[in-house]
């Protein structure tokens, strides 16, 4: 399986090394040449979303990733990833989000920076997709805030919110899963 | 606000995974610039040309310089109103050993507080015992050695600490060198020739052990002091940094918003030297800058 990895910014090299641990063939995605390498799964790492975002639009990347992701390819997203593919994106206060920088595609609305600031960041362990005591790593998390299709499975919770979905051809955390390896 | 009640959870107070949790921040920070900012305005278009965090400042260290004087923490009011104005992490400074100013960074939320040489220090021989607090902290250094005893006293993340406030990039080159070929000597030890290198690195044992091990820091690094370009921070990264911190070099120049966009796209694609010739086009004057060594005030020489 070869997985590109979007690497604008963030911890893309965390994500590589938790696709590479999985046996997967990775490389990075830092500019619209090296799409054409051909993937079967895109992984979105965590990170600055506004910065990723923009980034995507600098690099002229946005509009083909979009297309592909449209297309059907598979999308693994963490935390920034899951903010920038969902359709609404709530945030408090007046505050400088630029709504073009977001692909708009899966069915849910998140809430950036939902527990606060750093001080807010937390541990879990919980259920993912059936399996139990899985670590979970909450960093300035989003929180999935509402669902907006009834094909949008929930894979896991945090006190009763959704924190990791699954639709289609796309799975996305509010949590780190690239931040534990073995 | 009901999201808050996670914060209670006895696991999350316990302070080795605030450490943990600390580090991971600063692992989202990575490939990315942080920008010195000094007004609400100035945090907005830093965050519109792609910063992945801002440091709030009352002055950039170009100014502190020309102003003398002692130097201190920023009046929380003004680092509140650059909180209220930007979604991204917002970073301020407090002198290195005060503990008390670290205190009030601490009770207003901050992300991250750095400890920092660019301010007058409190005292000249100890910095704050890190591993106290719950927020995470990020500390200059100008090698290996200055690298450990920091992230020993519990600082989440390093930074180089060139010369701020001179738009001179070469003591971010010395000290970002000097590092990475002492953590590749360190890799290329025996096992046993690690403790007589804790005791000349003046570094804890098991954090040398670590770089040996990994052969690289515990803790993500940056480059700071003296960036001012997009070819500078290119540089820094090539020569392995993680991401860069800017501080008079922005708004410091003549089109803030260009050249700040430009360096965040310099650090996301510091290999193609193509985008960067045209990232570095027509992006007016750069700051002016003064050579590091036709300076009075060092301030690397602070805190050791």
């Amino acid at each position: 399986m070869t997985v590109g990895v979007l690497a604008v910014q963030g911890a893309f090299a965390e994500m590589e090394a938790y696709w590479r641990a999985k046996g997967a063939d990775v490389f990075e995605i830092r500019q619209r040449a090296d799409l054409s390498r051909g993937m079967d799964l895109l992984a979105l790492p965590g990170g600055e979303s506004t910065v990723q975002g923009k980034l995507l639009k600098d690099l002229g990347l946005f509009d083909p990733i979009k297309s592909a992701i449209d297309g059907g390819l598979s999308v693994f997203a963490t935390c920034a990833g899951l903010i920038l593919l969902a359709e609404k994106v709530e945030d408090g206060g007046e505050r400088s989000v630029r709504p073009e920088r977001w692909f708009g595609i899966l069915p849910v609305a998140v809430r950036r920076n939902a527990y606060g600031r750093q001080l807010g960041s937390f541990t879990a362990r919980g259920t993912f997709d059936g399996t139990p005591d899985v670590p979970m790593t909450f960093i300035r998390a989003p929180a999935i805030s509402a669902i907006f299709s009834p094909d949008v499975e929930v894979l896991s919770t945090f006190d009763g919110h959704p924190t990791a979905v699954r639709w289609r051809n796309i799975t996305a955390f509010t949590w780190h899963p690239e931040l534990h390896i073995g | 606000m009901a999201w808050k009640t996670y914060l209670m959870k006895e696991e999350t107070k316990k302070m080795s995974d605030r450490q943990k949790l600390n580090r991971n921040l600063a692992q989202m920070l990575k490939g990315g610039v942080i920008m010195d900012v000094t007004t609400p305005e100035q945090a907005k278009i830093a965050e519109a040309a792609g910063a992945c965090a801002v440091m709030a400042l009352e002055r950039i260290p170009a100014d502190i310089r020309a102003a003398g004087g002692v130097s201190r923490m920023s009046d929380p009011a003004m680092i509140k109103g650059i909180q209220e104005a930007v979604s991204i992490p917002v970073m301020a400074k407090c002198r290195i050993g005060h503990i008390a100013e670290a205190r009030i960074l601490e009770a207003i939320e901050i992300d991250y507080i750095d400890e920092s040489e660019v301010l007058s220090p409190a005292d000249d021989t100890r910095h704050i015992d890190k591993t106290k607090f719950a927020v995470p902290f990020v500390c200059g250094a100008r090698d290996l050695g200055e690298a450990l005893r920091r992230i020993g006293e519990g600082a989440t993340m390093i930074r180089t600490k060139g010369e701020p406030g001179t738009g001179d990039v070469v003591q971010a080159v010395r000290h970002m060198r000097k590092m990475q070929s002492e953590i590749r000597r360190v890799a290329s030890l025996r096992e046993d020739e690690l403790y007589e290198a804790a005791k000349e690195l003046a570094a804890p044992l098991d954090l040398v052990r670590f770089v040996h091990a990994n052969g690289k820091l515990p803790v993500v690094n940056f480059a700071a002091g003296g960036v001012a370009t997009p070819a500078d921070a290119a540089l820094m990264m090539e020569l392995g940094a993680e991401g860069v911190f800017v501080g008079s070099g922005i708004f410091k120049s003549g089109d803030p918003a260009k050249r700040a966009a430009a360096i965040v796209q310099a650090v996301t694609n510091w290999q193609d030297s193509r985008l960067l010739a045209k990232l570095s086009e027509n992006l007016g004057p750069a700051m002016v800058g003064i050579n590091a060594e036709e300076i009075e005030t060092i301030m690397e020489e602070r805190g050791k």
